[in-house]
């Protein structure tokens, strides 16, 4: 991975998309975890993984749908900002990515919506 | 070729295009040796230039076009009298349905593909695209698309649905022919090239722009062009899915739309529109974005209002995807959910609006040059505003229900689609053609096709405005005289005129495909900068290199050409150009300075050996012989590790050492100076 | 043009050069606009892309999912505490793809080596999962055509399989392109883009998990 100065960057000055890079770009290595931290996330996604499925067998009433709901948003979030190192790539690529997601959460939960879904 | 050679020391004159030299591969790569032929098919076929790709990409469009017109001339003949007996119900039926998946899918995607894949580079000063095999892999995929889905006319029937192909209609007892299956696997085959293709766009133009090119000095061509592939990157996914449920429901006995077994065919609808509403604006920005560049050059002033034009383009893009329902008014969705969508559809009339009057203020006082590209620009200007208002009065949903299903409905997008995009791509092929093809496009021969295609067109698609409220039904194949009314509203006379109208518009497009043929034998080769233009990809010769730019230009300003030719001497408000530089010297500038070696990307058999694959695995699908999609699937694997173990530019050490020249200065002059 | 520009231009220029490459040829990216590389960003496209793809196939099982004929409903069918094994491994095949991930940006080959072919086994554990759980559906009764449920369940986590199948593919090719020295380009990022791709089907599992098996009908 080559760590890239843009030369471009000097006559660029308005770009919006590049003001993210003045210094140069992060391809993930440098500011990623360590194989210590990756260890220690791994086992909160396992413990969190855990507390959903006893979840489904406890009676915990109106608030196990959100509970579940909850858990597997911080889980996915997990995985996308360290694994996946969004949290310590350039914001293009998270602008990219959740771009996508929250367009596809709006227009299928309103598609559901109009299905009567969660009434 | 792969490599271009450059003598080290600068000439004092103007360097020139040095012949690529013939290099043969040392090393294989893969499984083949590379291509490297420059001359004949082969040198089509397995290129990877952004251009040649551009170039093939208009030419399937364009024939498209002429077979879906063609469709729509017989159902214009069908509709013509009373009775009509030129097309029997069912090939009716197929009519209209391949009239508008073809017009759609395979003229205006990929005509807008083509346009945007030979300027976007040219406009943002890049040298080829991000993924040039990519690219070419996609143009083969979308020839594949649409070879599958026209084979369904000689395999026992086309599809008979209706575009939109509305669930359970289109499933196997009401559709028993294999029709709807080509046509699925078909679209799905062109809808990989339209998402490949919106990855590469988008790529290109975040990451290979020329120095100083910041987003917001982009041309507004691009800009469309970045808004639109978008939308495809995000839309194409929903309709995968749909194509793929519709698969299993036909091929697989599944029963997705099926109300029998308890479905909801809603489903289908919801599916279909999510993706089919953004698809409207992908069929038409890239024309917003044509437009946007040709008013400013012929009426020699800048946009007005850039910044809006850019953001209302975003706007459309986003607001677009909150409207789909409206489709669907007449379908009983509730009265909260049609009352959102009725209001999100008022609410995008918004930034259409402001496009219309920033483009109206661009000719506002400006020098006017009346151009056959500035005649299809201001065309649009006039046509589509008069869709976008019959569109105004489908977003009031009590009108809606009443137009549904009626020729009103067809009157308006025929406006919004044939005003909007394709009077957009003609002003395009008018303003550009001297730029791919060195030669400028014969303007008596380009009024008479102007005037003629306006003509045609209103009368072909007004009178359904009226045929529509009078009650005609979309689809219907046949009319009688005595239920078609009487006086000035009868139907019969409004078909008629509607008719002539389609045939008035056939011969305006016969006289754009005569001045192909005229211009390339008889045409003189253009002048350098034919119409005083103003952004990037002018500062190169017609038709471009290989490698587009001896040198990447940088850039300053937006409009960054024209800023070169002309300084502003007025002083404050008060705007006095001067010219400081011809077209001629403002490129001689550039070439003086020309980079002694530039590596292209090197021409590959993998991108058509992947895409020849997927008919293979679809037509086993459609058939029910799964051993041949097996065995596509597994040539498919194969391809892809040949084309992932090939470097994409070859090293230097695959090329023969000893170019054929021996690398001196030439002095060959650049020909269209 | 003013001087100024002309300069600043020839000196990016001297490595503007490679412009029309891409993955280049083991000599690192031609500097982008961005300063980021194109693969990269085509790969968070497409991924960006793929959340439509899955929400479909989600939005239509979640549609679907009550409309099962009686006893073979998704309450009565879902075996918990094996699907619960199984997205376990899953989750880990993640951890052991970004150690290979984070040896690939030490140039560890060793452990690249090691850490993809872990992966593609866990991931391999999952699809044979997946195998037996369809087959002994399909055993109780439960058909690709039984109900919509089963229509839309099949479809979705068919879907979901294919891309693992996929992964594991391109997992097990990436090693053995390592091996053999025949990977043009940046191998480190090769890998990057794979262990992307592998995340991001270990997330749509974490939703389908949650959405389809954990939460009752």
């Amino acid at each position: 991975m080559s760590e890239s100065t843009t030369l471009d960057e000097t006559a660029t000055g308005t770009d919006a998309t590049a003001q993210h890079s003045p210094e140069p770009p992060d391809d993930g290595h440098a500011h990623g975890a360590t194989d210590g931290q990756y260890i220690v996330i791994a086992l909160i996604l396992a413990v969190i993984t855990a507390a959903e499925v006893s979840l489904s067998y406890m009676d915990v009433g109106p608030i196990f749908i959100p509970a579940l709901l909850v858990m597997m948003a911080v889980k996915f979030v997990i995985v996308v900002s360290y694994f996946m190192h969004l949290k310590f790539d350039n914001r293009i690529f998270s602008f990219l990515f959740y771009s996508g997601l929250l367009l596809a959460l709006g227009v299928y939960v309103l598609a559901l919506a109009t299905f009567e879904f969660f009434a | 070729m792969a490599i271009i050679e450059r003598p080290a020391t600068e000439p004092v004159v103007a360097p020139t295009p040095t012949p690529a030299p013939i290099v043969t591969p040392s090393e294989a790569f893969g499984t083949f040796r590379r291509p490297v032929e420059t001359t004949g098919w082969r040198a089509w076929v397995f290129t990877v230039d952004h251009k040649k790709i551009g170039v093939m990409y208009g030419a399937a469009a364009l024939f498209f076009f002429v077979v879906a017109g063609l469709e729509a001339l017989l159902i214009r003949a069908q509709l013509a009298g009373p009775e009509g007996t030129v097309l029997s119900a069912d090939v009716y039926n197929q009519m209209f349905t391949m009239h508008a998946t073809t017009m759609i899918f395979l003229f205006a995607i990929p005509m807008a593909a083509g346009l945007a894949n030979y300027l976007v580079p040219l406009q943002i000063g890049a040298r080829d695209v991000a993924f040039p095999r990519i690219n070419a892999f996609g143009f083969w995929c979308f020839l594949a698309g649409g070879i599958v889905l026209n084979l369904s006319w000689f395999l026992g029937g086309a599809a008979d649905g209706g575009w939109f192909m509305y669930q359970p209609n289109a499933s196997v007892p009401f559709s028993p022919t294999n029709g709807v299956d080509f046509w699925a696997l078909g679209l799905q085959i062109a809808g990989i090239a339209s998402l490949t293709g919106a990855i590469n766009l988008i790529v290109t133009i975040l990451n290979m722009r020329a120095p100083g090119m910041s987003l917001m000095r982009m041309p507004v061509f691009t800009w469309m062009i970045l808004v639109t592939q978008f939308l495809l990157v995000f839309a194409i996914p929903v309709i995968t899915v749909a194509f793929f449920l519709l698969t299993f429901q036909r091929s697989f006995d599944a029963a997705f739309f099926s109300p029998a077994a308890g479905a909801d065919p809603l489903l289908w609808q919801h599916l279909f529109w999510i993706f089919g509403h953004p698809e409207v604006y992908i069929l038409v920005l890239p024309s917003f974005g044509i437009v946007s560049e040709v008013l400013p050059v012929f009426s020699k002033k800048p946009l007005f209002g850039y910044p809006f034009v850019v953001f209302s383009g975003i706007a459309i893009g986003f607001l677009g995807w909150g409207v789909w329902a409206h489709h669907m008014f007449a379908s009983g969705l509730g009265p909260v959910s049609v009352a959102v969508f009725a209001t999100a559809t008022m609410a995008i009339a918004v930034p259409t609006g402001v496009k219309i009057i920033n483009w109206t203020l661009t000719m506002w006082g400006g020098k006017l040059r009346f151009t056959t590209a500035m005649l299809f620009a201001m065309g649009l200007v006039v046509q589509f505003t008069i869709g976008g208002l019959s569109g105004v009065t489908h977003s009031v949903a009590p009108s809606d229900t009443q137009q549904t299903d009626t020729y009103y409905i067809v009157a308006h997008f025929h406006y919004v689609l044939f005003g909007g995009s394709v009077l957009g791509f003609f002003a395009g092929f008018y303003y550009w053609w001297p730029k791919v093809f060195g030669k400028c496009l014969s303007e008596r021969l380009g009024r008479w096709n102007f005037w003629l295609m306006i003509i045609g067109m209103n009368l072909t698609f007004g009178p359904m405005h009226i045929l529509g409220l009078q009650g005609q039904p979309r689809r219907m194949y046949i009319w009688t005289t005595e239920r078609s009314g009487e006086g000035f509203f009868n139907l019969g006379f409004w078909n008629l005129v509607s008719s002539i109208g389609a045939f008035i518009l056939a011969v305006g497009v016969l006289f754009f495909l005569t001045n192909i043929v005229h211009t390339h034998r008889k045409g003189a080769p253009a002048p350098l900068d034919p119409w005083d233009a103003r952004t990037l990809e002018w500062i190169t010769t017609n038709p471009p290199k290989e490698h587009n730019f001896d040198r990447v230009p940088t850039v300053s300003h937006l409009d960054e050409f024209f800023h070169r030719k002309y300084e502003d001497v007025g002083e404050g408000d008060a705007h006095d150009l001067r010219a400081v530089a011809t077209a001629e010297e403002v490129l001689a500038a550039e070439q003086a300075q020309a980079d002694a070696q530039i590596h292209m990307p090197s021409p590959s058999y993998w991108p058509i050996v992947v895409a020849a694959t997927l008919p293979v695995i679809a037509l086993g699908i459609i058939y029910g012989v799964y051993i041949v999609s097996i065995v596509g699937a597994l040539l498919m694997v194969f391809g892809i590790f040949g084309w992932a173990m090939e470097p994409g530019t070859a090293p230097d050490s695959d090329f023969d050492p000893s170019p054929v020249d021996d690398g001196g200065p030439t002095t060959e002059l650049v020909r269209s100076e | 043009m003013s001087d100024a520009a002309t300069l600043e231009a020839q000196v990016a220029h001297d490595d503007h050069g490679d412009h029309g490459g891409h993955g280049g040829n083991g000599a690192g990216h031609p500097p982008t606009t961005t300063g980021l590389s194109h693969n990269k960003l085509g790969m968070w496209l497409f991924l960006g892309s793929e959340c439509l793809l899955f929400g479909g196939l989600i939005s239509t099982y979640m549609l679907y999912r009550g409309r099962a004929s009686e006893n073979l409903g998704p309450d009565q069918i879902y075996d918990l505490p094996f699907t619960s094994v199984s997205s376990f491994v899953l989750l880990m095949s993640s951890l052991t793809m970004v150690l290979a991930v984070s040896a690939a940006g030490r140039k560890d080959v060793r452990n690249v080596k090691l850490w993809l072919t872990v992966t593609a086994l866990l991931g391999a554990t999952f699809v044979g999962g997946q195998v037996y759980e369809f087959t002994s559906f399909y055993r109780e009764g439960l058909g690709f055509t039984t109900s919509l449920f089963s229509s839309s369940f099949y479809a979705l986590t068919g879907f979901h399989g294919v891309h693992v199948s996929v992964g594991i593919i391109m997992l097990l090719a990436v090693v053995g392109m390592i091996s053999r020295d025949r990977i043009p380009g940046d191998r480190a990022e090769v890998v990057e883009l794979v262990g992307l791709y592998w995340h991001f089907v270990d997330i749509v599992w974490i939703v389908i998990f949650t959405l389809v098996y954990l939460i009752p009908a």
